[in-house]
């Protein structure tokens, strides 16, 4: 073991790891370990104070290493390294044990555990830190342009704030048009400003803006690099459109004969032909070609949009088209699925005509939906006299979702208000809480209270139309145990809107998986941390904004959505970005150029010399993840920061009270 | 002056290294001009006592193969090692277990078992188990007791330098041996104490084959294969071929002839455990996206563990608990 001064500080986070950890007794122990020269406990080592006696430390006692027991080192590694760094000990020669996370909060209720676990941890570290190497942070530079995932209200803010501040994005759109969910709706709570109204000037300004390169119907295929400097392909999917020359006059959509249902946008209210714009107010103009429906790919035969084209616009032969681009840093706004309520089979949707999504409610109420904004049941005509809101359908519910789907409570009291307004029926909300907790949320709560509307507390156990008492025939009847009077209730009603949640786009594991960030266990994108980092995510370079990273309503969407572009204009503002030096090196003098790393490396950072016949990792690219060091079968591949070396020496000193004990076995 | 002296043994082995020794061809000729031979059973009659009788350290090198497998392999290891100034771990089975070590995937009690009752060839109607000791009118016999677990001659005596290979070698054999001789006559240096000898690098940079990013698919034996190609790694085949994380030093004489490497020349400089690095290498290159792919790949090599740890058990991390720290090949057991 090579002989160094190691100083050990631990840390009593106040309460938080003194609580289980008797932390004196951790640091009197730790004087007896091998190499070290200080041992500590203070009351917060993150403090500024903390901080100085490790500075101090370093310059009069000499320091050569250094070891904090406290927090996560996704919290606090960086500040520890900093203090090292200002007293000039390379940062890398710090070593961070995990006391709090990993000891005294898993383990509250035994002290004598918590304190032995701790101790454990103090020595692996101790043990390690000694074998550390100084390493040195390498700058590269950042390429300007900016790829945003996701054309809803949080991308496009996103998109628009990087644009003008004078850098190039490029926004990507799966669907025909940008806008997302936020397109299909009639009005905006609290406010009850008209969506449309304040979403396509927004939609217009992307359109229009010359820094922002817009790609509709196309997706992200491939993801290569690194913060700064990444390589993405976009597959640009046919539209059968020559862009250039279509004027989006809709003489083609007119004339199209093939109707089929649109679940996007209509969400299954409304119809459209088979070449189409999604909305009137769709940026960019330009119709597309579904070749799934269209008669022409079906049978070989029809072609009427290309007759009736006035400019010729339309190209059958049009190919998927790949377009590479360097981006220095992403933004996903990839937004979410709405539940779909056929999996609650107790609430009827799909097989009682008048339950209602309430997407398909927002679509209906929207004066350039399906039904004209005419709130109608099922046959088109009929106006309803009562309508039931259930809300928490698919969210707050263990056998689905477990979370809140945060906009749930605000749109059901919208609806209530629209039916009020429109047809002024009887409304039901079948609520468990009202949460409505945003600026000027309550105050709509109060309004609707007043406009006379019902609330019914209680989870609704079925929907049906099996009538059993007088006045129910003909009608759904919702039944749920009203908690308020502690009395099952029967309520017929007309129409049933089921206020249904929010979920992870159902490809959202695939689209982590190009971005190489992870989902949390309901399946929304990781930020980096929830309250301090909300934006950003594990992997540098990639941020999220909007559903993608959990519920949440237009203002929070678009708050994120500025947020992430406020942080990549200060890496890009910045000019370069410090990568850090845990990388991944191979001893060519030893490699034997099996090749079996060459398809491991999840960023391509590995390339095969053939004249040498060596394989070689690029450092720009590799993000020390150690993958290849654990697959190289002749071990000739080093983590810098996670040497063998290291692993073991920490192994060993977690293991000290074990490792040298005699077994009794025979031989 | 006299010549230095050279002691042979066989423990728990095969043989095989008996013969290597004597695959130096004419070289042998220069050993024995080279060295008194003192001391090996196989060729010459020498008897244990001839050893006994030897001042401590007189041996100058001893050739030492095969595993430690029972009290009399261990009787002997310590003899020969305060007998010797310079132990050699001569071959796969003393340097790291080999195939004898193969039985540290099972116990003693288990092996027993097994071959004296359970085995269908077994037909031991009274149960007879060798027994350590018996009593006869004469006195009381003795086998050497059979151990639970077969160790490699360092984690029994202090090693001084290792010849692997299954057999070693000649030129290994001929490299050391002329070396000791010109050390022993103050014409050269010996290397330090616990090296291998041999080469640090793997099989693969011996291997002629052409290598390409690898994805593997299935494992086939080889008389599963109609056709081999002759200039393609054999792992791309799906051949098992332990090359990539095996010492080179054979001239990859296996892959020449379409049969992957054994691994007998054991993990390359610097490796702790071959047989972990080749479980992660391999998995690592297996064509699968889900758990039931990885399990219908691995279902088409059989004996995994026998292909992953056929040389190296002694030495393996899954060692028993009862071996210490297997990798002080400079230890101070002796």
């Amino acid at each position: 073991m090579p002989e160094e001064k190691v100083g050990v500080y631990i840390c009593h986070c106040g309460h938080n790891i003194a609580g289980a950890v008797d932390v004196e007794a951790v640091a009197e122990w730790a004087k007896g370990l091998p190499n070290v020269t200080v041992s500590r406990d203070y009351k917060f080592m993150c403090s500024s104070l903390g901080q100085e006696l490790i500075e101090e430390d370093i310059k009069e006692q000499g320091l050569t290493r250094v070891v904090v027991a406290s927090c996560s080192p996704h919290m606090h590694e960086r500040t520890f390294r900093t203090a090292c760094e200002r007293a000039g000990l390379n940062p890398y020669l710090f070593e961070m044990a995990n006391i709090r996370e990993h000891a005294s909060w898993v383990h509250p209720d035994n002290v004598q555990a918590a304190t032995d676990k701790a101790k454990a941890l103090v020595s692996g570290a101790v043990h390690r830190v000694v074998y550390n190497k100084p390493l040195d942070a390498m700058e590269v530079p950042v390429e300007p342009t900016t790829l945003v995932v996701g054309g809803g209200i949080a991308g496009i803010q996103a998109a628009l704030e990087i644009a003008d501040a004078g850098y190039p994005v490029v926004l990507v759109e799966r669907e025909p048009s940008i806008g997302g969910h936020m397109a299909q709706l009639d009005k905006t709570f609290p406010t009850l400003d008209c969506s449309a109204c304040i979403l396509t000037p927004k939609m217009f300004d992307v359109a229009m803006h010359p820094n922002i390169t817009l790609l509709t119907y196309s997706e992200v295929e491939k993801v290569e690099g690194y913060v700064g400097n990444f390589e993405v392909t976009i597959r640009k999917k046919a539209r059968k459109i020559n862009e250039a020359d279509c004027t989006g006059c809709g003489t083609c959509w007119e004339k199209c004969p093939k109707k089929v249902v649109d679940e996007v946008y209509e969400s299954g209210l409304g119809y459209r032909t088979a070449i189409y714009r999604p909305f009137p107010q769709a940026v960019p103009k330009y119709p597309v070609i579904d070749v799934e429906t269209c008669t022409y790919y079906q049978t070989g035969k029809c072609r009427v949009c290309e007759k009736f084209c006035p400019t010729g616009a339309i190209n059958f032969d049009q190919e998927d088209e790949l377009i590479t681009y360097k981006i220095g840093n992403v933004i996903l706004a990839t937004g979410y699925d709405q539940f779909d309520p056929r999996r609650i089979p107790e609430y009827g949707y799909g097989r009682l005509a008048n339950v209602f999504t309430s997407l398909e409610f927002e679509r209906m109420v929207n004066a350039s939906g399906p039904t004209d904004g005419q709130m109608v049941l099922r046959d088109g005509v009929t106006v309803p006299k009562s309508v039931a809101i259930v809300h928490c359908v698919g969210s707050r519910d263990r056998r689905y979702n477990q979370y809140c789907s945060a906009v749930c409570c605000m749109y059901s009291l919208k609806f209530a208000h629209l039916v009020k307004e429109r047809v002024g029926g009887e409304v039901y909300n079948f609520y468990m809480d009202i949460r409505t907790s945003a600026k000027g949320y309550e105050e709509f709560y109060h309004r609707l209270l007043e406009e006379g509307v019902h609330f019914v507390r209680g989870r609704v156990s079925k929907i049906t139309g099996a009538a059993r008492q007088p006045g129910e025939e003909g009608k759904l009847i919702v039944q749920c145990e009203d908690t308020l009077i502690g009395k099952q209730r029967r309520i017929p009603v007309d129409m049933v809107v089921l206020s249904a949640g929010m979920e992870p786009r159902h490809d959202a594991a695939e689209v982590g998986h190009l971005f190489g960030i992870s989902c949390s266990v309901d399946g929304f994108f990781i930020e980096r941390h929830p309250k301090l980092d909300p934006v950003a995510t594990m992997t540098d370079g990639i941020y999220i904004a909007g559903v993608c990273q959990g519920p949440k309503d237009i203002p929070a969407s678009v708050a994120q959505g500025a947020g992430a572009a406020a942080r990549v204009l200060s890496v890009i503002g910045k000019g370069s970005v410090r990568l850090e030096p845990v990388r991944a090196t191979i001893d060519e003098a030893n490699c034997s150029g099996c090749r079996i790393c060459n398809t491991m490396c999840p960023y391509s950072a590995i390339d095969y010399i053939e004249d040498l016949k060596v394989s070689r990792v690029n450092p720009a690219l590799c993000k020390g993840c150690g993958t290849c060091v654990a697959a190289c079968p002749s071990q000739v591949i080093t983590g810098a920061h996670f040497t063998y070396e290291q692993i073991t020496a920490q192994i060993d000193g977690v293991l000290f009270d074990v490792l040298h004990q005699p077994v009794a076995e025979p031989v | 002056m006299s010549k230095p002296k050279l002691a042979l043994y066989w423990a728990s082995s095969c043989g095989g290294c008996e013969i290597a020794v004597l695959a130096v061809h004419e070289e042998i000729l220069n050993v024995a001009e080279a060295f008194d031979i003192v001391f090996w059973p196989c060729v010459m009659d020498f008897k244990v006592k001839d050893v006994e009788a030897l001042a401590d350290g007189e041996i100058d090198v001893c050739l030492f193969n095969g595993a430690i497998r029972n009290d009399e392999n261990a009787h002997m290891a310590h003899l020969l090692r305060r007998k010797s100034k310079i132990m050699v771990a001569y071959g796969s089975c003393s340097s790291e277990g080999c195939i004898p070590a193969l039985a540290n995937f099972t116990s003693r009690d288990h092996m027993m078992q097994y071959i004296y009752h359970d085995s269908p060839s077994a037909d031991n109607p009274y149960n007879f188990e060798p027994m350590p000791t018996w009593e006869v009118p004469e006195g009381e016999l003795t086998l050497p007791k059979f151990w639970n677990t077969v160790k490699s001659l360092d984690q029994v005596v202090k090693v001084e330098y290792y010849l692997p290979g299954c057999p070693p070698e000649a030129k290994w054999t001929a490299t050391l041996v002329t070396a000791a001789a010109a050390a022993l006559a103050g014409k050269g240096e010996l290397p330090p104490p616990g090296s291998v000898i041999g080469n640090t690098d793997t099989v693969c940079d011996e291997c002629p084959r052409e290598r390409n990013q690898k994805k593997i698919k299935r494992f086939y034996r080889p008389y599963e294969l109609k056709e081999v190609d002759p200039n393609l790694c054999l792992l791309e085949q799906g051949l098992f071929c332990a090359g990539v994380a095996t010492r080179s030093g054979c001239g990859a004489l296996c892959p020449q002839v379409n049969m992957g490497c054994r691994g007998c020349y054991g993990p390359n400089e610097g490796v702790d455990d071959i047989g972990a690095r080749l479980i992660s290498g391999i998995a690592s290159v297996l064509d699968a996206d889900t758990d039931e792919e990885v399990n219908a790949i691995l279902d088409t090599l059989p004996d995994p563990a026998g292909y992953f740890y056929r040389f190296s058990m002694s030495h393996s991390m899954l060692h028993r608990t009862d071996i210490g720290h297997t990798l002080q090949r400079s230890g101070d057991q002796g």
